[in-house]
């Protein structure tokens, strides 16, 4: 299918690429020119956005699109592509969306620093990259934009370069997601050579609507693993899917998320919580086609087959549970939510494992409204309480930052999943709903309920700690309610973290249905009751016991220890040093990577350098023998001869100067001459 | 045979800019420079009106000259061009000129530098168009005494033994080279390149080696092998590199590591691979793991190394070992469709050519590094840099993301296309491979972290200028090419496709 429209998606990432560069060239002082280009580069992109859904939602189940050649390879050619159908526009309109409250945030929070133009520099590449990765139709151009994303992440997560701790985490941030890109990397050739193409949708000859698929279930790799056979389509799906993990925080990826907290707030709230990290769930739910297509497979020659799809899920049952666990033992504003986002992007990956991929997509989508209104509440609380982002330095900040508060109240009520009014609970829902109906496994719906009473009970702790009770130093008692440019993006988040909600509740699911590109039966509210009723129930529990720790008896002053920290500490410990997985790694990949440089290094020196030296020394032994048997034997006769020589020698001597250049001149011009007359003369 | 030997003239205008400087003995330095860049200049010219004469939908040897020469050895003054040589043509006259303008600042024997590089210049291009062993040996050899001298005079305290050992090694290499030809042509009487493959593509040139004993084969191939696996470097034949690369000056680096470092992965494209294409079939295997190891251990030993321009040479041999990984694995086979091979192959030109750029601009950031620290270039005599240099550090990241292999750059498309081709054929290799990739975005970006980030201090701390004057606009250029080679690959691509369709088209699939 091709329209006329979708020759032109690509404004959408070329309209903040176009701000990028114009922020590149600003000099330093051009503070307005590039914080406007920003803003205006993604206010028409978010336009285009909004016409592009408008179209799609015309035809739900068409794949517009538009392919192109990159350039000639072999009888070939690389095809790039756009693609226009409901998941782009969703997630294209979601992007710009929040990007744009997102810069206007910034522009309010950056305004002391100096170096505000190149931030927005960065923030528009981000946003080119972020909205290329979604109007791509080719796998290729998606692996272009994503590493784009990771550059800009990288960017902003060091933009305190002069902070060793920003320097550090941005490099962690980069190589950590590289380790699940060279996965990727990997799957992706593997599926180029085994179809042929990287395009989706390529009028009948794409991935995802030609027979190329098939091809991958029926050519089987012969391998297989724990007694599992591993087919081919699975095989390419888990390398892809590493890169999913890299980039949306999953385990054993995650640790790069905590640490790029390092970054200004709103780089927190737009990349590492809204967006750039659910490009991993974007991915796996854009390839879903190839993802799933290993669930027709239940045995290849008498082992069962691995379906890439429960590693999703397990994945992301892990990832849930493990996020929200260590959430509740941390002390830094930003880091609590890191790692609640980590813990959302696992139900996220629990949801396409276990099969609906629309869920997925629907709890992306409210996830980025409240976390972003959560972070940028978290940015509005710090800037306000002078970069102050430890809790127990915080508290009584409700009746100072009263708007910040009532917003951040909404985030935290979306996250928690308190029922009916909150975006965060439909969605949610439909992930539990999703579970409980996989038939392979309990266990990520088991997984899945552990995190919603910890959810709940993290942000009950992180309200409780940071707006009530008194203020515990002197920063956050002169904490004073940020400017309009910062709480109207606030608001705005809030009433779409409220709405958003409602285009996908059971009893008129308008996304659901417009995402799958098939209309979904409308069902009571209260369908699969029970497990509604378990869930509501557990987020009660957690807000509950939240509040009776943290708020009944509130913290005195910031020395005083956390209420679990005095009944266990050393269990507190362990979670708050994030189960010391951080430490775990320096100790055994860390080593790894510190030996086998030294190991290269010592190969060369010793063992290869070692063979030249030896060789050499056996030229100048043999060089020296020669000399002593001429010296002493045969130059000796020769001696009395050559006196005659020398005399006509010393005439031909005073030639030679003994200055370097005067040789190297002549036999710079001997050697161009001769070149020349040989040449010349030879070619006779 | 064309109205205008347009070849003859790339090779021979730097050397006739050589005579001129060496003719001009009261030149001032400013004038000798500005000679030295217009004469290396020429070979972009040329370039260009090659490519304009050139079809770019044919696969042979174009715009060729061919004379009667030595008639004793049946040796040909022969030139021709076709898209690998085209490719690498343009990248001399791109990295040449940007190495003189790193070397502006350079203030000793301005005239005598300009003319031993220009003459440098001269070799690589006759290398790069030369069809006939006979002379194509002599500007491979001659390419040693011009790089000696530059890197002896005008290298850093280790200068002398590095130049040393630089050429001895080389040499070595080459006099095996030698002596295997000379072997071809008793056997067969040809030096001819193209003739020469030809008889080898029918079996005729073993047949007629085996001749002269069955052991000949083997050892006429391990002596033409040896002396261009020193020349590139394969691991692992390449100790003399680091430290050839870490003393020269920052002008020179840029032409060894963008040019010379060219010569030998030519080599291996123009003459290994098709004069001998079953013992290198037959070598594959080891031969891929001597690529793997300068792929993952070059990258390995780049990040153990202190001294940032050791850093940046093992780097190169990191960067360049992908080229020889994507032909040996070629070479090994199966292949399961011609795609696979033209992917490799077109990869390893691309390659070529993209780490020419970016190593020699990197290699011009350290240079400034360097001359800012008054020869002083460790990871930790820096930091901070990025302060006080906004738009150097910019530069330098580009060009750093460049090497690391970044998509929107030029690396990747190179990068791509080696592993779809290398994957498609010998997966585990392409497996193996991915931890170079790894291992050097670490290495990079622990330069970039010590030497640009944190607070100031080291070098950096005092008064740290931005980059400016011959620098700034070398650097800008390469930065600017990166971005167009990035984004619009089928400017080369579309130079070199027919002869890489005509070799995979070539070799044996099912």
């Amino acid at each position: 299918m091709n329209d006329g429209f979708t020759a032109h998606l690509w404004l959408i990432p070329a309209l903040p690429l176009a701000a990028a560069a114009i922020g590149a060239l600003t000099p330093r002082n051009g503070r307005a020119v590039a914080a406007g280009a920003a803003i205006a580069g993604i206010l028409a992109s978010l336009a285009v956005s909004i016409a592009s859904l408008a179209i799609a939602l015309r035809a739900p189940a068409a794949h517009l699109h538009s392919n192109f050649s990159w350039f000639d390879l072999g009888a070939a050619q690389v095809r790039l592509g756009w693609l226009l159908d409901p998941l782009t526009a969703f997630m294209a309109v979601m992007v710009a969306f929040v990007g744009m409250l997102i810069f206007v945030f910034s522009v309010g929070y950056m305004r002391e620093d100096r170096n505000f133009a190149r931030f927005f520099c960065f923030l528009s590449l981000f946003a080119a990259a972020m909205l290329g990765l979604l109007v791509a139709n080719s796998l290729l151009l998606l692996f272009i934009c994503w590493e784009g994303v990771g550059l800009a992440s990288y960017l902003l997560i060091g933009f305190w370069f002069e902070k060793p701790e920003a320097a550090a985490a941005a490099k962690k941030a980069f190589i950590t997601t590289r380790i699940g890109d060279l996965g990727f990397l990997l799957g992706m050739v593997w599926l180029y050579n085994s179809t042929g193409t990287l395009l989706f949708y390529d009028g009948g000859h794409g991935l995802f609507d030609g027979g190329q698929l098939g091809l991958l279930n029926a050519h089987l790799i012969p391998a297989t693993f724990l007694g599992l056979a591993l087919p081919l389509s699975a095989a390419i799906s888990l390398l892809l899917f590493c890169g999913a993990v890299g980039k949306s925080g999953q385990f054993p990826l995650h640790v790069w998320l905590p640490d790029a907290m390092e970054g200004p707030t709103p780089v927190s709230a737009l990349i590492h919580a809204a967006t750039m990290v659910a490009a991993g769930v974007f991915l796996v739910a854009r390839i879903y086609p190839l993802m799933s297509i290993d669930q027709a497979l239940t045995a290849i020659g008498g082992h069962p087959s691995i379906h890439a799809l429960s590693v999703v899920a397990a994945v992301g049952a892990i990832t849930a549970l493990l996020g929200a666990v260590i959430a509740v033992a941390q002390n830094d504003i930003k880091r609590i939510l890191a790692f609640s986002t980590i813990s959302q992007l696992g139900y996220m990956m629990l949801a396409l494992g276990v099969g609906s991929w629309v869920a997925a997509i629907f709890h992306l989508l409210t996830h980025a409204f409240f976390k972003a209104l959560l972070f940028l509440g978290a940015g509005s609380v710090i800037a306000s309480a002078h970069h102050e982002k430890d809790i127990r330095r915080l508290g009584g900040l409700a009746r100072r930052l009263r708007v910040t508060f009532a917003t951040f109240a909404i985030g935290m009520m979306a996250l928690s999943g308190v029922p009916f009014l909150f975006s965060g609970f439909w969605s949610k829902e439909a992930i539990l709903h999703a579970a409980a109906a996989w038939s392979v496994s309990r266990l990520p719906l088991c997984a899945g309920l552990a995190a919603v009473v910890l959810t709940a009970f993290y942000m009950t702790r992180l309200i409780c700690e940071v707006f009530l009770g008194s203020p515990r130093s002197e920063s956050a008692s002169h904490a004073h309610e940020s400017p309009a440019v910062m709480t109207v993006p606030l608001v705005l988040l809030a009433l779409g973290a409220v709405g958003l909600g409602f285009l996908g509740t059971p009893a008129w699911p308008w996304l659901e249905s417009k995402l799958g590109g098939a209309p979904v039966e409308p069902q009571s509210l209260l369908e699969g009751g029970g497990l509604m009723m378990l869930s509501i129930f557990l987020v009660a529990i957690g807000l509950g016991s939240g509040w009776a720790l943290y708020a009944r008896r509130a913290r005195a002053n910031a020395g005083a220890p956390d209420p679990i920290e005095e009944r266990t500490p050393r269990l507190f410990a362990f979670l708050a040093a994030g189960l010391r997985i951080d430490e775990f790694y320096a100790a055994s990949f860390g080593r790894l990577i510190d030996a086998l440089p030294a190991l290269a290094a010592a190969l060369d020196r010793r063992v290869w350098g070692g063979c030249v030296d030896f060789v050499a020394g056996l030229g100048n032994f043999a060089g020296l023998v020669n000399r002593e048997a001429d010296e002493s034997g045969l130059n000796a006769g020769f001696n009395s001869a050559s006196e005659s020589l020398r005399s006509s020698g010393r005439a031909y001597s005073s030639r030679q100067t003994g200055e370097v250049h005067g040789y190297l001149r002549a036999l710079a011009v001997a050697f161009v001459v001769l070149a020349f007359l040989a040449i010349w003369g030879g070619g006779q | 045979m064309t109205a205008c030997p347009i070849l003859s003239i790339a090779i021979f205008a730097p050397w006739a800019g050589a005579l001129l400087l060496a003719l001009v003995p009261r030149a001032s330095p400013a004038l000798s420079r500005a000679l030295a860049l217009v004469a290396s200049l020429s070979t972009l010219l040329a370039g260009f009106s090659a490519i304009a004469r050139f079809d770019p939908n044919a696969a042979g040897y174009q715009l060729v000259e061919r004379h009667a020469w030595v008639s004793a050895l049946n040796a040909h003054y022969c030139l021709g061009l076709d898209g690998l040589s085209l490719v690498l043509v343009l990248l001399t006259g791109i990295v040449a000129p940007a190495g003189l303008l790193a070397s502006w600042r350079q203030p000793r024997e301005v005239r005598l530098f300009g003319i031993l590089y220009l003459v440098l210049q001269g070799c690589a291009l006759g290398v790069f168009l030369a069809l006939d062993f006979f002379h194509w040996f002599l500007f491979w050899e001659l390419s040693l005494i011009p790089a000696f001298f530059l890197i002896k005079l005008w290298g850093g305290p280790g200068a002398s033994r590095a130049a040393y050992q630089f050429v001895i090694y080389t040499l070595a290499g080459s006099a095996f080279l030698l002596l295997g030809f000379v072997a071809l042509f008793v056997a067969s009487g040809s030096l001819d390149f193209d003739e020469l493959s030809r008889l080898a593509a029918t079996g005729g040139l073993s047949n007629r080696l085996a001749a002269l004993g069955g052991f000949w084969p083997k050892a006429v191939f391990l002596g033409v092998f040896l002396g261009l696996a020193v020349k590139v470097p394969l691991f692992p034949f390449h100790t003399w590199l680091p430290p050839a690369y870490a003393e020269a000056p920052a002008g020179v680096s840029m032409f060894l590591t963008g040019v010379m470092s060219k010569m030998g992965v030519y080599g291996f494209l123009r003459i290994l691979w098709p004069i001998f294409p079953s013992e290198i079939h037959a070598a594959a295997t080891p031969l891929l793991w001597l690529a793997l190891g300068g792929v993952v251990l070059g990258a390995f030993a780049a990040l153990r190394q202190r001294d940032l321009k050791r850093m940046i040479a093992y780097s190169s041999i990191n960067h360049v070992s992908y080229c020889l990984l994507a032909l040996f694995a070629v070479a090994a086979g199966p292949l399961k469709s011609a795609a696979v091979a033209s992917s490799a192959l077109g990869g390893a030109i691309l390659q070529m050519f993209n780490h020419g750029l970016s190593a020699s601009a990197l290699f011009l950031c350290v240079g400034v590094l360097e001359a800012r620290g008054g020869g002083r270039r460790g990871i930790g005599d820096f930091g901070g840099a990025r302060s006080a240099a906004p738009v150097f550090a910019g530069l330098c990241g580009i060009a750093m993301f460049s090497s690391i292999g970044l998509p929107g750059l030029n690396g990747f498309v190179g990068e791509f296309l080696i592993f779809r081709g290398v994957f498609g054929i010998v997966p585990w290799a392409a497996a193996t491979a991915c931890m170079g990739v790894l291992v050097t975005a670490l290495f990079y970006l622990t330069f970039w972290q010590r030497v640009f980030h944190g607070p100031r201090a080291g070098v950096s701390a005092g008064a740290f200028p931005d980059i400016a004057g011959a620098d700034r606009v070398a650097l800008a250029i390469l930065v600017a090419l990166m971005f167009l080679f990035g984004i619009a690959p089928q400017l080369l691509v579309g130079l070199f496709n027919p002869l890489v369709t005509a070799w995979a088209g070539g070799l044996p699939t099912p």
